[in-house]
């Protein structure tokens, strides 16, 4: 990582002089405070980077290796900075190959911009090389997409374009510039895009919800407060923390909420969710007020919607989505919650939080103690996050791919401060990990990043190791290796009989391939051995790579089957 | 809950790729839609469309939420058929001769309150306005006389509540 520092005063980006579109590109991208982009080079995309070429003492291209990595490098950029995040493609290819990272952006609220070369305006329609609709492609898992034509429009559309992308719910947007219009001379002169008259990212509070809302608090028993990443979007991890505490509420989080509170706070209870905690899950059905803040219902976190939380009153803050809501307040969580928290008494709950202790004693007697200090032989995923909380002490950021191994580092992962988890929520795509913590690192250099991922997942996108070398970006990369799809083998045993459908892996070996990419690289099989290894990965300087050979058919519980109640939560 | 018929009005930017963007909400729910059109509005440069679906209350109010969330989607809202004026248009091309040799044609569109909008020596264009049911009855009574073409456009509606898209366009204006 190097070189990009934002060096603005060399030229500034508001002079109105004659330049190309794809000069304007460049200048609009500094004007937004994208310094660091991530892309691949191709045909249609080529006088863009012609200019990145002459700009790159100001802005820093990172070349991945594949356009999706590219994509998942600026979703993790956005999540550990709070910046927009920054994906180039050429058209056709290219711009497809950016799908999978626009709709996990989309789902998961990710800011982020993306920019596509196509073909010239006069070949459009007539499949040219290389040429492909990305604009109707895009459409269904964009926030925004527009194709520009014309020069002159690039101003505009690139203020318009940032502007979506990080205000009211964050999301992707793709902007996709013809070739000509790259080539075209115009007079630039850029203004910042400060609202549109058909979109209103932030609704004022509504005050007689805010009365109901307070009323509800203040008659609640048993209440309850699940929290999503709207508190960390939202940037009211300050404002969440005030109202937990001077509430009393016990608090539950959903994949993506993970961090904004931290994980030893008294008030957190954990997880909620297919494989959350059981005290959170079970309890979701026994409060009297359930308070959810800046989440939205997925499937996942309720399990059936008919048997969920069905005794309760619900208030939800942000959104009123999926559950009904007895009082939305649709508005920033920041200003609600800090309105709330003005207005209510500090309380406690002693009695309501016992039921969560007694709880958490089962919990930890069925699950936890056999996860953290296991008897049995094989190493188990959960001893391997507890030993890199053990030297991170909960300051690191971690990123995580997709299947059993992500719902165990969620689960025991120990977190101090917010914007350090990082994982693919909503879509769920495998391959996210090793892109994405290439952008967390780079959107939090002076942090600790460890990527952890399963065998499958890492496989498809191994190739970015070539761009942390490239860049020698220090992200420390754990494969926890149970040469199996283990999520996907653990529904099979559980649901399908034990037919092992395709998820056994015959893998190569890892080891050699992180060397070949001059990449230091070590291998645990014993217990013994994983304690000293995690820490010579933690105190090294530069990436590591570190394959823990965990036991091969462990399952993850607890477990909500899927489509049943909250309530039928299985330990075993 | 009950399927019923809603009309959803959206008012939007004249933008390209939005009909894409509000058509894809609907594929993504798997529905089909009833009628479909769109126009521009009583206000310069702010379109409109009229979808009419057949469909559960929960399920409209959620589709309409979607809508909305769209960025060049100024507001958009739903109303039962009691709450709006509709209508619909419809053209019939109809062989020239028949107007002539059949006398009961000329009774038909009488009775019909069908207007002739053209007349040519090969054929003659009826135009109906109205509901669903008189220009489907127009056009049953048309067939035994061989319709040459037929077309019907989508469902254009007025609501009777007022829908204030000027005052959340003002209140832009003034706020920024």
């Amino acid at each position: 990582m190097k070189n990009h520092k934002n060096k603005k005063n060399q030229k500034s980006p508001n002079d109105s002089i004659t330049i190309s579109g794809a000069e304007a590109v460049v200048r609009c991208l500094l004007a937004e405070d994208a310094n660091l982009v991530y892309g691949y080079p191709g045909g249609a995309i080529m006088p863009i980077y012609d200019e990145l070429y002459k700009y790159k003492d100001q802005l820093h291209h990172v070349l991945t290796r594949h356009e999706q990595g590219a994509t998942h490098a600026a979703q993790g950029f956005a999540r550990t900075s709070g910046k927009v995040g920054v994906a180039l493609a050429t058209s056709g290819p290219g711009a497809t190959n950016l799908v999978t990272g626009i709709a996990d952006a989309q789902i998961d609220s990710t800011p982020m911009v993306c920019i596509t070369g196509q073909v010239a305006s006069h070949l459009l329609g007539s499949d040219a090389f290389q040429e492909t609709d990305i604009i109707g492609i895009s459409t269904p898992v964009t926030k925004w997409n527009y194709q520009i034509t014309k020069a002159s429009e690039i101003p505009e559309i690139m203020a318009k374009a940032f502007y979506i992308a990080r205000s009211g719910r964050p999301g992707p947007v793709l902007i996709d510039i013809t070739k000509d219009a790259q080539f075209e001379m115009f007079d630039f002169n850029y203004v910042k895009c400060r609202g549109i008259r058909s979109y209103w990212p932030n609704p004022p509070l509504n005050t007689n919800h805010l009365e109901e809302a307070l009323k509800l608090i203040n008659e609640a028993k048993k209440p309850f407060i699940v929290w999503g990443q709207g508190v960390i979007l939202g940037q009211a991890e300050q404002e969440f923390k005030a109202f937990v505490e001077k509430s009393g509420i016990p608090a539950a989080w959903t994949i993506l909420g993970l961090s904004a509170l931290p994980t030893d706070h008294p008030l957190n209870r954990g997880m909620v969710g297919m494989h959350g905690n059981y005290a959170p899950n079970l309890l979701t059905n026994e409060c009297d007020l359930l308070i959810a803040i800046g989440m939205r219902f997925d499937d996942r976190v309720t399990g059936d919607l008919n048997t969920y939380a069905k005794q309760a009153k619900v208030l939800h803050l942000e959104v009123n989505k999926n559950v009904k809501a007895d009082v939305a307040l649709i508005t920033n969580c920041k200003i609600s919650l800090k309105a709330l928290t003005k207005r209510i008494s500090k309380n406690t709950f002693s009695k309501w939080l016992k039921r969560f202790d007694a709880l958490d004693v089962i919990e930890n007697e069925k699950v936890i103690k056999g996860d953290l200090f296991p008897i049995k032989q094989g190493i188990t995923m959960g001893e391997s996050i507890a030993m890199i909380n053990k030297y991170t002490k909960g300051d690191a950021v971690i990123v995580t791919d997709v299947g059993q191994h992500q719902m165990v580092a969620c689960r025991y992962a120990k977190f101090n401060q917010s914007k350090s988890n990082v994982t693919s929520g909503g879509l769920g795509t495998m391959g996210f990990a090793l892109p994405a913590a290439i952008g967390a690192k780079m959107g939090a250099p002076a942090r600790e990043v460890v990527a952890v991922i399963g065998d499958g997942g890492y496989q498809m996108t191994i190739q970015e190791l070539g761009t942390i070398f490239q860049q020698q970006v220090a992200v420390k990369i754990v494969i926890l290796n149970n040469d199996f799809l283990g999520m996907v083998r653990q529904w099979q045993q559980l649901f399908f009989d034990k037919r092992y459908a395709s998820t056994e892996m015959t893998n190569p070996d890892f080891v050699t391939i992180a060397k070949g990419y001059h990449i230091e690289a070590e291998r645990v099989e014993k217990r013994e051995d994983l304690d000293q290894a995690v820490g010579r990965m933690i105190a090294s300087e530069k990436p590591f790579f570190l394959e823990i050979c965990v036991e091969k058919e462990n399952n993850v519980f607890p477990m909500i089957p899927s489509g049943a109640s909250v309530s039928d939560i299985r330990l075993e | 809950m009950e399927k019923k018929t809603y009309t959803i009005s959206v008012y939007s930017e004249n933008n390209v790729g939005l009909l894409n963007r509000i058509s894809a909400i609907f594929l993504k729910r798997h529905i089909n839609l009833e009628s479909f059109s769109t126009s521009e509005s009583e206000i310069p440069n702010v379109f409109r469309f009229v979808i009419v679906i057949n469909i559960t209350p929960d399920k409209v109010h959620k589709i309409v939420q979607q809508i909305e969330k769209q960025i060049d989607v100024i507001k958009a809202y739903y109303h039962t058929d009691e709450e709006t004026i509709f209508q619909e248009n419809a053209l019939y091309k109809v062989k020239s001769s028949f107007l002539f040799e059949e006398r009961q044609i000329q009774n038909i569109i009488k009775a019909s309150h069908a207007t002739i909008v053209t007349v040519s020596p090969e054929f003659f264009v009826i135009e109906k306005t109205g509901f669903r049911e008189e220009t489907e009855q127009l056009r049953k009574d048309l067939s035994p006389f061989g319709l040459l073409q037929f077309v019907r456009s989508g469902r254009i509606s007025v609501t009777k509540a007022k829908m204030g898209i000027s005052e959340i366009l003002n209140t832009f204006k003034n706020n920024n």
